[in-house]
């Protein structure tokens, strides 16, 4: 069956496809029959960077004169290191220039969510997790738009989508039944002290439902510390053992997690990381969080092994960028439009995409930030679009509701 | 039906067992009217303590950087570690004082306001600044005028130096024209967002802006202390949410910090905070609303607030829809043991941080380590996730036969610890385990010890 046009089938149900599984179980059993996950090989990774990443200091365009006279100590340091004619990387990200190289790693730039104004974190995060327009209060977030893509596929399993780590991850919650879990967590219990927490947590759902998941992710990562237990579907080799690095510990753990189970039946995985917010000495504060970012995106390449790395595309995104001029503490403060950042195997990447909107005072939002020419939901949808052939009336109905996806910026090669 | 004073014990106290006046609301405002002797009793560190240890880790640090001899980098490393210790001890001082109360609302209301107005420290100079926070600024504030409250917090050097206030400088001040500084808006904007109106309110980034370059001037001296520099002051009044701000020195600045507090936005924004921590996390409007109105009508007054909450049906909902955090968890668990503070305050630090402030953090709350500003998360479903559950599991599990010479007959456990919220299925299955470890570990895994 072509995946494709069975996706498109549908999507041709409208808007309401996901808020009603359309497909009986006798189609998805098919659909699963033909060995793999309904949504097909690809994978899909992304990365909420919380605190609002400074995009112009990440992908620095250098060659606007405005932009040296906008940020007098940021950028005066090391040389940015050449993206182009136009922009510059941040050299703390040196080491991501050989996926650069080969078109695996590459930016949108002036993104932001619908979010406006109030340049609040926590609202922009919310923003940015629900993936809905500035229309809905935060208060009436639900779901998360990923999940929101997952009820669109009825049948698909609980480890077809992953959060990882110890933080909460809006981004996944919602009617689909997703899995969590942090590769560091332990659970061993007697075979009656497990039946016996079965028996008292069964009356309430959200201990039943978060404790029988525990209980079989602690049994399997006792069981194969490093290798995914799936049952269907054709498994990747693991990818060879991956060096350990002093201080990425913790990065080093979630990754690989994600890794094995992306191997397996998992096809998508989502988890955050925290420490973009730059007030102060932003030329020394975003060194530990790029360090991380860059420590992430290239092990998660060595450990999800070649194949497994060809199929995929990441997705880091923030919640809003910073403001275009330095403040008077060497830092940034909050603002509006930012970087995207995309790697991945699957991507068609060497290229800074996005319209660039300038930096002189009358191009700037509010005249201190920088201009959104586009909205970072379009990318992620055009990802999803090309990654797992969704038709647009899903995504910009159901996943993003009121979102113009704009033109195909053909982001797969 | 739970009884009132069990459901006052789980919803405004830490917990099982409690006296049997622990239902009356005359009864918990007249305890938190009482002097605050657990302050005195278990001492944590306060401004002074934390100015001076400061002082040494600067110093420590100087003599290091210096001759980078190995006896002064051990000398550095042997503060630090002097301060680690500090702080751990200070969250042993911070369960003891609940542990030794009979209606501990107090330190409830710690714990609330704490997160509200959230810091980290941001160097290991500042490693006992959140702690001093708390002491200063946030206890003896607990049930004054809120005005007083947002006072102290928002000039404590701890949210100076937290929402970077201490080095915002006004570009027209002397400073800011000599040295091409200006503002960071980060305090003035947590102030409106977080801590007084809440993001909802009608305010814009004009405001942001404005209060911010009013708060210039407003800093922390090199000894620790918030002082009022003029020469880092921007000129000129501001205005803020259609008040203008005119005049010299900290005055402007005091009047801008109590219209804020006063607005009715602020009202709203707090009550509905309290209202969802205490009660629910879908609280009832009409709890919301009179919580809201007594603020208002009493001009501020803490005390009218929680007065308002304790009086109003809805925060006496028989159903327990929240679930503890895991400071709450842990700090309820070692009551219904029967744990002392003296006991807590006694522990080796390595068994009190193997066995208390780990877990914790695995159970997702690492201790004064906040995700950021604006706290912790409230809700049930952010907290009993897999990983963390099983953190909580693994607790319950082995923690307290580490800890008690001799466990609790798992039964007679869960009644003391359960109560009428324990409808016979855990002590059922407590009784039923292969150990007496797993029979108590059974009943602090269980969603009747969890919801509150």
């Amino acid at each position: 069956m072509d995946r494709r046009i069975f996706l498109r089938g549908l999507a041709g149900l409208g808007c309401t496809a996901a808020a009603h599984p359309w497909l009986t179980t006798i189609t998805m059993a098919e659909a699963a029959a033909d060995g793999g996950s309904p949504l097909g090989e690809a994978r899909l990774v992304v990365i909420i960077l919380r605190g609002a990443m400074d995009g112009l200091d990440v992908v620095r365009p250098v060659a606007d004169p405005l932009f040296a006279q906008l940020r007098p100590t940021l950028g005066a340091g090391d040389p940015a290191l050449h993206l182009g004619d136009r922009f510059g990387l941040h050299p703390a990200l040196a080491g991501l220039l050989p996926l650069w190289s080969k078109g695996e790693l590459g930016f949108a730039h002036a993104v932001s969510t619908p979010y406006r104004d109030k340049r609040s974190h926590f609202d922009g995060q919310d923003i940015l997790e629900a993936g809905t327009g500035a229309d809905v209060p935060s208060s009436a977030h639900r779901d998360g738009w990923m999940n929101r893509m997952l009820q669109a596929v009825p049948g698909l399993r609980a480890e077809t989508a992953f959060a990882v780590g110890r933080d909460a991850l809006p981004l996944l919650a919602g009617a689909a039944r997703t899995m969590s879990w942090t590769p560091d967590a332990r659970l061993p219990l007697t075979a009656q002290s497990q039946l016996l927490l079965e028996r008292i947590w069964h009356e309430d759902p959200l201990f039943r439902d978060s404790g029988g998941e525990a209980i079989t992710l602690a049994a399997e990562a006792a069981d194969a510390p490093d290798v995914a237990t799936d049952g269907d579907g054709e498994m990747s080799m693991p990818a060879t053992p991956q060096p350990k690095i002093k201080g990425f510990a913790q990065i080093d753990g979630l990754v690989d997690f994600a890794a094995s189970r992306l191997r397996g039946a998992t096809r998508i995985v989502a988890f955050s990381q925290t420490g973009w917010d730059t007030h102060r000495n932003q030329a020394g504060a975003i060194g530990a969080p790029l360090g991380q970012l860059q420590r992430t995106v290239l092990r998660l390449k060595g450990s999800l092994g070649a194949d497994v790395w060809g199929k995929t595309i990441l997705l880091a995104m923030t919640e809003f960028g910073r403001t275009a001029a330095e403040n008077g503490t060497k830092g940034t403060d909050h603002g509006t439009a930012g970087v995207m950042l995309m790697a991945g195997g699957a991507l068609k990447g060497g290229r800074v995409m996005g319209r660039w909107p300038g930096l002189a005072e009358a191009d700037l939002y509010d005249r201190r930030d920088l201009m959104p020419t586009s909205d970072v939901r379009g990318w992620a949808a055009w990802a999803m679009r090309s990654l797992y052939g969704f038709d647009r009336g899903v995504l910009e109905r159901a996943v993003f509701p009121g979102l113009d996806m704009g033109e195909d910026p053909r982001l797969l090669l | 039906m739970i009884p009132r004073a069990e459901l006052a014990a789980f919803r405004f106290g830490d917990g099982l067992p409690t006296p049997a006046e622990a239902g009356d609301p005359d009864a918990i405002m007249a305890a938190l009217a009482a002097p605050d002797r657990m302050a005195t009793l278990y001492p944590a560190p306060d401004l002074a303590t934390a100015s001076a240890f400061r002082a040494r880790v600067a110093e420590a640090g100087a003599a290091y950087r210096a001759d980078r001899s190995e006896a002064k980098k051990a000398d550095f490393a042997a503060v630090v570690r002097e301060g680690r210790i500090a702080a751990l001890r200070s969250a042993a001082a911070a369960m003891a004082r609940t542990l030794d109360t009979p209606l501990p609302f107090r330190e409830r209301l710690v714990r609330f306001w704490a997160d509200h107005f959230s810091v980290r420290s941001k160097s290991r100079q500042q490693m006992l600044f959140p702690s001093a926070l708390v002491e200063d600024a946030i206890r003896p504030h607990l049930d004054g005028r809120f005005a007083d409250l947002l006072r102290a917090v928002t000039l404590h050097p701890a949210m100076l130096e937290y929402l970077d206030q201490a080095s915002s400088v006004g570009p027209g001040s002397v400073v800011g024209q000599r040295r091409k500084r200006g503002i960071n808006e980060n305090l003035a904007r947590e102030l409106m967002e977080l801590h007084t109106l809440g993001v909802g309110a009608h305010y814009s980034q004009s405001d942001v802006t404005e209060l911010a370059e009013l708060l210039t001037g407003v800093t922390v001296s090199p000894d620790s202390a918030q002082v009022f520099r003029a020469n880092m002051a921007e000129p000129g009044a501001e205005t803020v949410l259609g008040q203008r701000y005119d005049g010299e020195g900290m005055a402007p600045i005091l009047r801008a910090l109590d219209d804020l507090a006063a607005r009715p936005e602020t009202a709203l924004h707090l009550a509905r905070k309290m209202a969802v921590h205490f009660v629910s996390d879908t609280p009832d409007q009409g709890l919301v609303d009179a919580m809201a109105a007594a603020f208002r009508a009493s001009e501020g007054d803490l005390s009218a607030v929680y007065r308002a909450m304790l009086d109003h049906p809805a925060a006496w909902a028989p159903t327990l829809q929240k679930v503890r955090r895991p400071v709450d968890f842990v700090t309820a668990a070692l009551r219904g043991m029967g744990v002392t503070g003296a006991a807590i305050t006694g522990m080796p630090d390595a068994a009190f941080r193997r066995m208390i402030l780990a877990p914790m953090a695995s159970m997702g709350q690492p201790y004064q380590a906040p995700p950021g500003p604006n706290g912790w998360p409230e809700a049930a479903e952010a907290w009993i996730t897999p990983q963390l559950l099983a953190a909580r599991v693994n607790w319950a599990m082995t923690v307290p036969s580490a800890l008690l010479d001799a466990l609790p007959e798992p039964g007679a456990l869960a009644a003391r610890v359960l109560g009428a919220a324990d409808d016979g299925s855990v002590a059922w299955a407590a009784v039923r385990a292969e150990t007496r470890a797993e029979g108590v570990g059974l009943i602090f895994a269980s969603p009747a010890f969890n919801r509150r």
